[in-house]
């Protein structure tokens, strides 16, 4: 069983996908429970991968029984097994809620909906397990096209929104495609370990530094890192409020891992930072989009943009952990990864929850929602102040051992921008839940006939929003056992 | 000058192919030709790969006398594989890419960015 984890973390979503689709189309009642069988086995597998990796180190996978360099592999190593343990268990929980969600966005066809969320978690956990970078950009494209169509189903400006997103990310495809075709040709192999095994004899050559700068511009418009971000709010904005839910917490996480992935596996160590500037130039990207985010977060007045940019900001931190390229910083970075991921989804779970009762998504228009759904506001502000860093949740952690890592190389900008990201976060929360408890609701608003949502939508975000504390107490041995061990060469 | 021009033209009209299809994709206003301007792009990343795998005096990898398994005999086979791959996922982004237009089109009757963008109701 265990040599074929890694598989068994991907193969459950890609059969799920299409049994979901066909048993949707005849029984449409069984689309939901299919899929959340699927993604629960998924789920497990990843689990059970964690378990051996912290156990017994890396696990190879050598699909179709073709031996890599020539055959495709499949790598499951500490890195990978965390971040698809955390994309898999969020998404489940997320998807437990979309059942009602879905009914009402997408219809009476619940089986093309739940079809293309499978293969979107395909192209996602398929991207995490691989080890081949061809593999990455077959993936990097499933994961896309299934998005595009998700958040084409949101109709009317979320189909012009589908298809920038289209244009813009295939477009970052290409670019990853071309770099790879760079160190191809440089190097005669696509698998990554092949790949860090032959590199080290041919730095000098600019094919190779044409090849790392196209692959992070390709991911870097996957992430939706500043300056290639601007397909994210429209998109997020738009698209159905259950697809939010389950693309905004995992989906560009996962091109971060792919960067991290780069940095840990496939370049030498010291090449991308030091030899090359391309680290330092995700720093730069990342701090400066942790403040630009923020601001424009606290510019908007509609809850879902005040929760994309808020994204495009803490993926900003990310990047600058992965930029700092010390294993520390990494292992704060993955650490963030799972935060965040928690956190969002808990915010967007309760955002679409208040739209759900009040069909509204504009801040001033909630005064006093607070009272009337006090368990969703509940999730939510619980997410939001893990947002902000309040100690002893998930998010102060993720940030402190953030600056930890800029102090260690003394980078004290690291600290600055971190704390000032902290506190623009503080300002567009604050300026929301000032709204929703302070303000007493008019008698006409939102809130006078608004009450919690049904349970199975509720206890998801609510789940959610206290794994940010349960997290953030687990903080020392989900570092010190799990993280730091899995990044350190 | 005029040698490295020459004699690396498949990279440089890669190049001019890529800069032709940015411009259809950022700047023209119409769907259509942003889709025009995307497959132009990654023609372009398919040229580079099936000309990165030319060899001079080689023919195509199919093996004709058995025993003759010289390398040096046949062009890269692989790349064409890999292009084979993106090629197909190239296909599956326009026929996605032409349904959602459709889709557009019926709600609005015109692929044109900004009269779509001025009709759509911001909800």
């Amino acid at each position: 069983m265990t040599p074929h984890l890694p598989i068994l973390i991907i193969l459950p979503l890609l059969l799920g996908a299409f049994v979901v689709t066909l048993c949707g189309l005849w029984r449409p009642r069984t689309a939901f429970p299919l899929a959340i069988l699927a993604v629960g086995a998924s789920a497990t597998a990843s689990a059970a991968a964690l378990a051996e990796t912290a156990r017994g180190g890396a696990i190879r996978y050598a699909l179709g029984g073709w031996a890599p360099p020539v055959g495709i592999e499949y790598v499951v190593d500490g890195v990978s097994a965390f971040v698809a343990s955390v994309v898999a268990a969020v998404a489940l929980l997320v998807l437990a809620a979309t059942r009602r969600m879905a009914a009402r966005e997408v219809g009476d066809r619940p089986g093309l909906f739940y079809g293309a969320v499978l293969l979107m978690l395909t192209g996602l956990l398929g991207i995490v397990v691989t080890g081949d970078l061809f593999n990455v950009f077959v993936f990097l494209e499933i994961s896309s096209l299934a998005t595009y169509a998700l958040i084409f189903m949101g109709g009317g400006r979320a189909m012009i929104a589908a298809f920038r997103y289209l244009i813009v990310g295939t477009l970052g495809g290409a670019l990853y495609l071309l770099g790879v075709g760079y160190l191809y040709f440089s190097t005669g192999t696509l698998n990554m370990a092949d790949t860090a095994a032959r590199l080290p004899e041919i730095l000098d050559s600019p094919a190779v530094l044409a090849g790392a700068a196209l692959i992070f511009a390709g991911l870097g418009v996957k992430m939706a890192l500043v300056p290639l971000h601007w397909w994210l709010p429209d998109a997020y904005n738009y698209a159905p409020g259950p697809v939010t839910a389950l693309m905004a917490p995992i989906a560009t996480k996962v091109a971060a891992y792919a960067m991290l992935r780069m940095f840990l596996t496939v370049f030498p160590a010291g090449y991308l930072a030091g030899a090359t500037p391309v680290a330092t130039v995700l720093l730069v990207v990342g701090l400066v989009g942790a403040v630009a985010g923020g601001a424009a977060a606290f510019a908007q007045t509609d809850l879902r943009r005040i929760l994309a940019y808020s994204s495009i900001a803490q993926i900003g931190l990310i990047a600058a952990g992965i930029g700092l390229a010390s294993p520390l910083a990494a292992a704060a970075a993955l650490f963030h990864v799972m935060t965040h991921a928690v956190m969002k989804a808990a915010l967007f779970l309760a955002a679409y929850s208040v739209r759900y009762r009040t069909a509204e998504v504009d801040i001033d228009r909630l005064a006093g929602i607070g009272r009337a759904m006090p368990w969703t506001m509940l999730a939510f502000t619980a997410a939001a102040v893990s947002m902000v860093g309040v100690p002893p949740t998930a998010g102060f952690f993720s940030k402190f051992y953030l600056v930890q890592a800029g102090m260690a190389q003394d980078m004290w900008g690291v600290a600055l921008v971190v704390l000032l990201s902290g506190l623009l976060t503080a300002a567009y929360m604050v300026r929301i839940l000032e709204r929703v408890y302070l303000r007493k609701a008019p008698d006409d608003g939102a809130a006078a006939d608004a009450a919690d949502p049904p349970a199975d939508m509720l206890w998801p975000a609510l789940a959610l929003a206290s794994a940010t504390l349960v997290l953030g107490l687990a903080n020392v041995p989900i570092m010190t056992r799990l993280l730091i061990p899995a990044v350190s060469p | 000058m005029l040698d490295e021009l020459l004699g690396r033209y498949p990279y440089w009209t890669t190049a001019v192919l890529m800069v032709i299809g940015l411009y259809g994709m950022l700047l023209k206003h119409s769907l259509i030709k942003k889709l025009v301007g995307l497959n132009v792009f990654q023609g372009a990343v398919i040229l580079f790969f099936i000309a990165g795998s030319e060899k001079a005096g080689a023919t195509v990898p199919i093996l004709v006398d058995a025993g003759a398994t010289d390398p040096a005999l046949y062009v890269n086979p692989l790349p064409h594989v890999l292009m084979l791959t993106a090629i197909v996922v190239s296909a599956a982004t326009n026929g996605l890419a032409l349904a959602l237009m459709i889709r557009i089109f019926e709600g609005h009757r015109t692929l044109d960015e900004r009269e779509i963008l001025e009709r759509a109701p911001r909800t």
